[in-house]
């Protein structure tokens, strides 16, 4: 394995008691797809919301333990926590669409970083609409609302909208649950197209696609993590019993 | 017939005789306002201020009170839409998890249900220990206190409506708090903040009482921010309470016009709203 992009070192979450994260540690290299899976309540969305911070949103929270991204703690007290989001982004399981045009969706980002001037601006959008795979269904309306989009459409939007802040990894939380097949499909070739780039992790409780996705495979269970490793050897020669039994179809 | 289905039948019985109540009681109201007040309202009443003697029955109208009536409420609708849109913001996407949340909620619903008069006496004292008298100001003031509770309310609401993540997602493209609330969350809740806008603005249209001591009347137009200025729910207290029958039908007339505003801006609002769902968010 290449030496990881993401760390994750003896992290714990705390939803007021409950422990949901026990001592979870693993490396997620970089310029691949990592799956996290595991059935429901295992703390797959837990473990990535931890990776951009997003999970100290949540109403008494506690989180102990280290995440490095690029060597350095992302809980550090000298991080700037907006700087550090604007290097991961965020694929939610359901598209939400900022209440503006598509052309503002995509430059939202890069505006609020200060990337504001707009022939690049211009090129940006292009260029990152492309990306998602989407340039072509909405190059003539780039001033409509972006809610009038269908559901797959605006979740490449938002796929486009997250690559606009030109992130070294992007993360995706059940990113194609809400879409039909057709559009899960796109997205997820999309997703392959920027593992060249980007390092990608998803959280999914759809084995197939994880089987389809990832080089890399984080299992979780119960909010422990049972085993990682690389896909085929997760895949293929599981070491734990659970995962022998959640891969079977056996539990979960 | 089995229970369930009585049951069901009595209920609808019930929802029907109050909505028909609560319908009845509007179209009563304003069958009064209008059998009432029709007869007297004319062009001179709406496009002319009281002259000499108007108040036995004699020539005039009250444009000074239409008048009056719209800069006290639109001057108090926007101090109070630039006091409550922060203390919205902050109480729901800043302060969200902070006990002091809890005690600044409890403060607003009992300031929403504290009577009318009590704030216009309590704006008269301000008034007497800055030195103002009464005056637009003054009614601006106490107008907007009684709006503020109504308007961070329903911000509120409107706030709590948006995706918390649709909020997480700006977030996690390394949007502040601060960039979150003016770009993001302001337009999704645009419709909102104009309907609970204007709902504040057509409460305060309405009220007599904080404004009887703060805002005083006069006849003239108002001129300055410290002169009294008249208002539309005073004129129809004032002119009720003459014992001459054409005055008061004038009253009447008055409050037609009082209703016709409230109704036009309730629909209007309706209308706006709309559109602008659509256009924003769906």
């Amino acid at each position: 394995m290449l030496s990881p992009q993401i760390q994750i070192q003896d992290l714990n979450v705390w939803y007021g008691n409950d422990h949901v994260l026990k001592n979870v540690s693993a490396g997620i290299p970089p310029k691949c797809i990592t799956a996290i899976i595991g059935p429901s309540g295992c703390g797959k969305t837990t473990l990535l919301r931890c990776l951009n911070r997003l999970i100290e949103e949540v109403y008494d929270v506690r989180v102990k333990g280290r995440v490095l991204l690029d060597g350095i703690d992302v809980y550090g007290s000298e991080v700037d926590v907006t700087e550090m989001r604007s290097r991961v982004g965020l694929l939610a399981p359901k598209p939400f669409p900022l209440p503006m045009s598509i052309y503002d969706n995509i430059a939202f980002g890069p505006r609020i970083h200060g990337k504001g001037n707009s022939a690049h601006l211009d090129q940006l959008v292009q260029h990152h609409l492309r990306a998602a795979g989407l340039w072509d269904e909405v190059k003539d309306r780039l001033r409509a609302p972006a809610s009038r989009l269908s559901t797959g459409q605006q979740q490449r939007l938002c796929l486009a909208r997250a690559l606009a802040v030109e992130p070294e990894v992007l993360l995706c939380d059940e990113a194609t649950s809400a879409l039909d097949p057709t559009s899960a499909k796109c997205v997820e070739t999309q997703l392959q197209k920027l593992k060249q780039e980007r390092t990608i992790v998803v959280v999914t409780h759809m084995l197939r696609q994880a089987r389809r996705l990832a080089d890399y495979v984080i299992f979780m269970w119960m909010g422990e993590l049972v085993e990682s490793g690389s896909a085929t050897q997760v895949f293929d020669s599981p070491q734990d019993e659970r995962t022998r039994a959640y891969l079977a179809g056996d539990i979960g | 017939m089995i229970r369930p289905q009585l049951e069901e039948r009595i209920f609808k019985v019930l929802m029907i005789i109050s909505t028909t109540l609560v319908l009845g009681c509007l179209l009563l109201i304003l069958e009064t306002v209008i059998w009432r007040g029709l007869p007297s309202l004319n062009l001179a009443m709406l496009t002319q201020t009281p002259k000499g003697g108007y108040y036995l029955g004699k020539e005039g109208g009250i444009l000074n009170a239409i008048v009056g009536s719209f800069y006290l409420t639109g001057g108090a609708t926007i101090l109070a839409l630039l006091i409550s849109l922060p203390i919205a913001l902050y109480l729901q996407i800043y302060a969200v998890h902070s006990p002091y949340v809890v005690l600044a909620r409890l403060s607003l619903d009992v300031l929403w249900g504290v009577p009318s008069i009590i704030y216009g006496a309590f704006g008269f004292i301000i008034m007497l220990w800055l030195g103002i008298r009464a005056s637009l100001l003054g009614g601006i003031l106490a107008l907007a206190l009684l709006e503020l509770p109504i308007m961070v309310r329903g911000m509120e609401e409107a706030i709590a409506m948006v995706p918390a993540m649709l909020m997480e997602c700006t977030y996690a493209l390394g949007a502040t708090r601060f960039e979150t609330a003016m770009k993001v969350v302001i337009r999704q809740i645009s419709p909102g903040l104009l309907t609970v806008t204007l709902l504040a603005f057509g409460r305060g249209i309405g009220d007599a009482a904080s404004v009887l001591f703060t805002a005083g009347y006069t006849d003239r137009l108002p001129s300055s921010l410290l002169s009294p200025v008249a208002s539309l729910p005073l004129a129809i207290f004032f002119q009720l309470g003459t014992p001459f029958p054409a005055v008061q039908d004038r009253a009447y007339a008055s409050a037609l016009v009082l209703t016709i505003i409230v109704l036009a801006i309730s629909l209007i609002t309706r209308a706006l709203a709309s559109r602008l769902t659509k256009q924003v968010i769906r």
